[in-house]
């Protein structure tokens, strides 16, 4: 699984850093980052769904 | 409470957020909406539309090519002429200037500005609660005596003026927006939002810079220049307008709604870690804003027709109680796992504060709780929520039932 996060549709509400931060951070602007690439470790999956669960704006997928 | 309901009024047809039946009805007559009529219309304030589903609100927040925010509190007087600045950028702004306007603040309400601001709203909160609890009180105002100080002083430390000006805004808010358009003629200019912030640029300018928000946009370029004073006042009331009646609705209606709750209050008490989610979900069920917009052409809502410069609210918080979008949307879930609410809007206009307002609205009720842990409604009678765009209890009478030491 990996995390997709679509840069155009965050609009900085900022739930994914402050739900799952090894995985997200926030820019100078408030703006979310990602962390990590590429397949997420086991332990991570849960996070990272919590994240895109809690995106207002759906700019975070957890895809296989 | 039903009884205050006119048994023949029609909120589809006759909608309006002003009214004295809304304050006390809205959960229930967007419930209502939702179901049977989803846009709903009023002619007061000239004609406002009510769009009450999560879909039609979400469409709305994401369309600024045919819906404008030149206009964002609905009254009589309909802002013309003014994009894409508007009179308070950047919520009163339009794309492109929107971004610009909306980048100068950005930094100072990103989550690492606000962290810094939270010790001393910590001890603010601290300092509310031993006066409300001075000569072991039982009864309190939480929102007279507690939720409605903490925006006020944490807004007036971030703009750097006294905290005792924080009176004065409440009046501007009062004025603003829970009755636009019922003061313009009686009012002196001295006694103006305006007047007050042309003062305090007026003071700043013959000071050095401070690090507070005031003198940073006095002081900020953009491309070599510095803002217009046009920009810089209307942004300055933004800051005063948008932060405080909102941050104090959220953290008066959390506390109305611990009060009736005792396994939620326990919840919080014995398992700290459910905090930041119980925030969230005061956020969807007790969302206090509602937006609006002027339609910029002839368009439509849900198949509805709307006439251009119509006025269209953007109620979030009865988005946030749509079934269509949420599971048990009318329950309230101390540690809902999923919520995509948006108390704080959608798209470009995401109210700039909301890290803001969460870090107050979760310092406030934890503060609150570890001195407070049980409370009740002194009388459910007497609690009065506001009318209008901002909704929350303006007066919250509590029995005190057992208290902490700090």
């Amino acid at each position: 699984m990996h995390i997709v996060f679509d840069r155009e549709k965050c609009q900085g509400h900022g739930r994914c850093y402050a739900l799952a931060p090894d995985l997200f951070d926030a820019d100078d602007e408030g703006y979310a980052l990602v962390l990590v690439s590429g397949e997420l470790a086991d332990d991570q999956v849960a996070a990272a769904q919590l994240a895109a669960d809690n995106c207002p704006e759906y700019a975070i997928t957890v895809e296989a | 409470m039903t009884d205050l309901q006119e048994p023949t009024r029609d909120w589809a047809t006759t909608f309006d957020h002003t009214d004295d039946d809304y304050a006390q009805l809205a959960p229930e007559i967007w419930d209502e909406l939702r179901d049977r009529c989803p846009v709903a219309h009023g002619d007061a304030h000239g004609g406002v539309w009510f769009p009450s589903r999560h879909a039609d609100v979400t469409a709305i927040a994401n369309d600024t090519e045919h819906f404008s925010s030149e206009g964002v509190i609905v009254s009589i007087f309909k802002p013309e002429g003014l994009a894409p600045m508007g009179y308070a950028p950047p919520i009163t702004a339009d794309p492109p200037f929107h971004m610009d306007s909306r980048r100068i603040l950005l930094p100072a309400f990103a989550p690492k500005a606000i962290d810094k601001l939270e010790g001393a709203t910590r001890r603010l909160c601290s300092e509310l609660i031993d006066e409300l609890l001075a000569d072991g009180a039982t009864l309190a105002d939480a929102a007279v005596q507690y939720a409605q100080h903490i925006p006020v002083r944490v807004i007036a430390d971030m703009l750097g003026v006294p905290r005792e000006d924080g009176d004065k805004f409440r009046v501007f808010i009062h004025r603003i927006i829970e009755k636009p358009g019922t003061y313009t003629e009686t009012l002196r200019y001295e006694d103006t939002l305006d007047h007050y912030i042309r003062q305090k640029l007026e003071q700043r300018r013959n000071e050095p810079p401070g690090d507070d928000l005031i003198s940073y946009l006095v002081n900020v370029e953009v491309d070599g220049r510095k803002l217009p004073d046009a920009q810089i006042i209307g942004t300055i009331a933004l800051l005063i307008i948008a932060g405080i009646d909102t941050t104090w609705s959220a953290i008066g209606a959390s506390l109305w709604h611990l009060a009736q709750h005792p396994e939620d209050r326990v919840r919080l008490e014995t398992d700290p870690d459910v905090l930041p989610f119980a925030v969230e979900e005061f956020l969807r069920m007790y969302a206090p804003v509602t937006m609006a917009r002027i339609a910029s052409t002839d368009t439509e809502i849900g198949g509805c027709p709307i006439t251009e410069r119509d006025w269209v609210l953007l109620p979030f918080p009865s988005a946030n109680r749509d079934p269509e979008a949420f599971d048990d949307a009318d329950e309230f879930i101390i540690d809902r796992q999923r919520n995509r609410h948006v108390a704080f809007g959608l798209g470009i206009h995401r109210c700039i504060g909301s890290n803001l307002a969460r870090m107050e609205l979760r310092v406030a009720v934890d503060e609150w709780m570890k001195r407070i842990p049980d409370f009740e409604l002194a009388d459910p009678a007497t609690v009065r929520w506001s009318t209008g765009q901002v909704r929350g209890p303006r007066e919250l009478p509590v029995r005190i039932l057992r208290t902490l030491e700090p």
